[in-house]
């Protein structure tokens, strides 16, 4: 047989799941033949990484500092700072939970299933990713602050959402929404629809089926997604600042309290505070690391 | 099961004027045919022809439009899948890609809630009968195609099916290995002896391995016989044309090896 022949039944995707042919494309690509041009983008990038994201932490780090142990001490544990980290954990927590669920949902909906109106399902998930998050956060007090179209009925059964801790959650899981399930849906829809209905054709029922056959493929997929949408929902600022009116011990979330410290020129205080997010920011980058290598 | 019989029938498996659509696509156009109880049945046909539509209504997978599907003298339209006493192999054999080889075997039963004993034996049974008792630790992604295709053989059995449905049992197999398999899956189906109906697109594989051919074309059963039958007596054009050109290829392909 022609080499030229051999190559073809190669390409060809002989299973028929698609699978043996997107591997070939993952194939790393051969080393280019010039190692000037290797070096010289190595040089670009770590330049970069160096000045958008090294230096900025190390400035971080020793402005915190600045004044002494003692004064970072102080503003870590200012009774301010301890709320905005309470809510900022219950706003995570919470985002991360809902998320998680209603992603875990839908991507098990759009890939295991046809009906009209897929795609377009498909790309209104999407929407947060694409809308900036002060609209984001603008449109939830159009909805529901005293002059929008829930209003009325909100204040007519004594709910505040609007400028309370409701409206930073709701913030927090709009603009966090589709990260779970933009990890799952393309490992679930990779997965095909033979081992369930093998699975149930034996007779197992819908939570059997999940249980030993759907989540053991999905749970890396799921972990990271997760870590993805704890690290957006504690840093989000925008929309967050938008609903919750920056009151103080009640609405503040850790950003926010950054913020408010460094517009009143306590830059040590402000610097100690955003301290404890880089702390946050790291943590979950070691864990993102390690379930990508657990992946494998 | 339904208690319900729908006329006399010496047929252990009966579609009566079976008619299904797919988003407009006629996949079964009065579809009949009756198989016996013990045959090792072939469907046969071109991709597209609604070979695997049919398998996929026997098997519950898929509902028809109308028509009646009869299992055991019993209307079956209604049953699912899963109390229809049938074991099902897929074309890529679906093993799940997380247990092992004995969990795999083992999944039927557990569902089934049987004992540990029970199911112990049972797929210690299986694993000798596949010639496999060594491997049942292994994962499904360390086996070679032919062992998974065995495995998969070996599961749809655990839970003792009156009927053995196969898609496409030997297509993601290397063609070397195929004919090797092709005699073991036969001799396996006869030593259990359970009714089975496979599907194939390739016309060697159908009159080699089946008892029973049926031809399916557009979503018709062009013709049904004995392997020798179809192959002596096409009774329409469509049918003379499939088998020859099949001929024709399998010649080509035996000239291309030479040169």
């Amino acid at each position: 047989m022609s080499e030229k022949k051999k190559q073809r039944m190669y390409d060809q995707d002989v299973s028929g799941d698609g699978i043996h042919s997107i591997q070939k494309v993952i194939e790393p690509p051969k080393e280019s033949s010039r190692p000037v041009i290797k070096y010289v983008l190595i040089g670009v990038s770590v330049l970069f990484l160096f000045v958008m994201l090294i230096l900025p932490l190390i400035v971080v780090v020793v402005n915190a500092l600045g004044d002494g142990w003692a004064a970072y001490q102080e503003a870590v544990l200012d009774e301010y700072t301890v709320k905005a980290l309470m809510l900022t954990l219950l706003a995570t927590v919470t985002a991360v939970a809902v998320n998680t669920i209603f992603g875990v949902f839908s991507a098990y909906l759009l890939s295991k299933f046809y009906f009209r109106g897929r795609q377009v399902l498909a790309s209104l998930i999407d929407i947060p990713f694409s809308i900036s998050p002060v609209i984001a956060g603008l449109v939830f007090i159009l909805t529901f602050g005293n002059i929008g179209w829930m209003g009325d009925f909100l204040k007519a059964h004594d709910i505040k959402i609007v400028f309370a801790v409701p409206g930073v959650i709701l913030a927090t899981i709009f603009v966090t929404f589709p990260f779970v399930f933009r990890e799952l849906f393309p490992v679930l829809n990779a997965q095909g629809k033979d081992e369930e209905e093998a699975a149930a054709l034996m007779g197992a029922g819908g939570f059997t089926i999940f249980r030993r056959i759907t989540f053991p493929h999905i749970k890396w997929a799921l972990l990271y997604g997760v870590i993805l949408c704890t690290a957006r929902a504690m840093g989000e600022f925008g929309a967050v600042s938008v609903i919750s009116g920056h009151l103080r011990g009640k609405t503040n979330t850790l950003p926010l309290h950054v913020e408010i410290l460094y517009n009143e020129f306590n830059t040590t205080a402000a610097f100690a505070v955003s301290s404890i997010l880089v702390l946050l920011a790291v943590l979950i980058l070691i864990a993102r690391n390690l379930v990508e290598w657990k992946k494998k | 099961m339904e208690e319900k019989v729908i006329g006399e029938t010496t047929m252990y498996v009966e579609m009566r004027h079976i008619m299904k659509t797919f988003d407009g696509f006629q996949a079964s156009n009065d579809v009949s045919f009756g198989i016996e109880r013990g045959c090792l049945a072939a469907l046969l046909g071109p991709s597209g022809s609604g070979k695997t539509t049919i398998l996929r209504m026997i098997a519950g997978l898929d509902k028809p439009d109308s028509g009646d599907i009869l299992i055991n003298e019993a209307r079956v339209n209604d049953l699912p899948g899963s109390k229809r006493g049938i074991g099902f192999v897929f074309q890529n054999y679906a093993l799940f890609r997380y247990m092992t080889v004995a969990d795999n075997i083992a999944f039927g039963l557990e569902v089934q809630k049987k004992s540990k004993a029970e199911i112990k034996t049972r797929v210690e049974e299986l694993l000798e009968l596949i010639s496999m008792q060594d491997l049942g630790k292994r994962y499904p992604h360390q086996l070679s195609g032919g062992q998974r295709q065995r495995v998969a053989f070996a599961r749809a059995l655990a839970p003792n099916p009156q009927l053995l449905l196969l898609d496409e049992p030997f297509a993601a197999i290397d063609a070397k290995v195929r004919r090797e398999l092709r005699t073991w899956l036969r001799e396996m189906i006869e030593r259990v002896g359970v009714t089975s109906i496979f599907v194939t697109h390739d016309q060697e594989e159908a009159m080699e391995v089946a008892d029973l051919v049926i031809v399916t074309n557009q979503g018709r059963v062009e013709q049904m016989g004995t392997p020798d039958d179809i192959c002596m007596h096409p009774e329409t054009e469509f049918v003379a044309d499939f088998i020859d050109t099949a001929r024709f290829e399998a010649l080509r392909a035996v000239e291309g090896k030479k040169q």
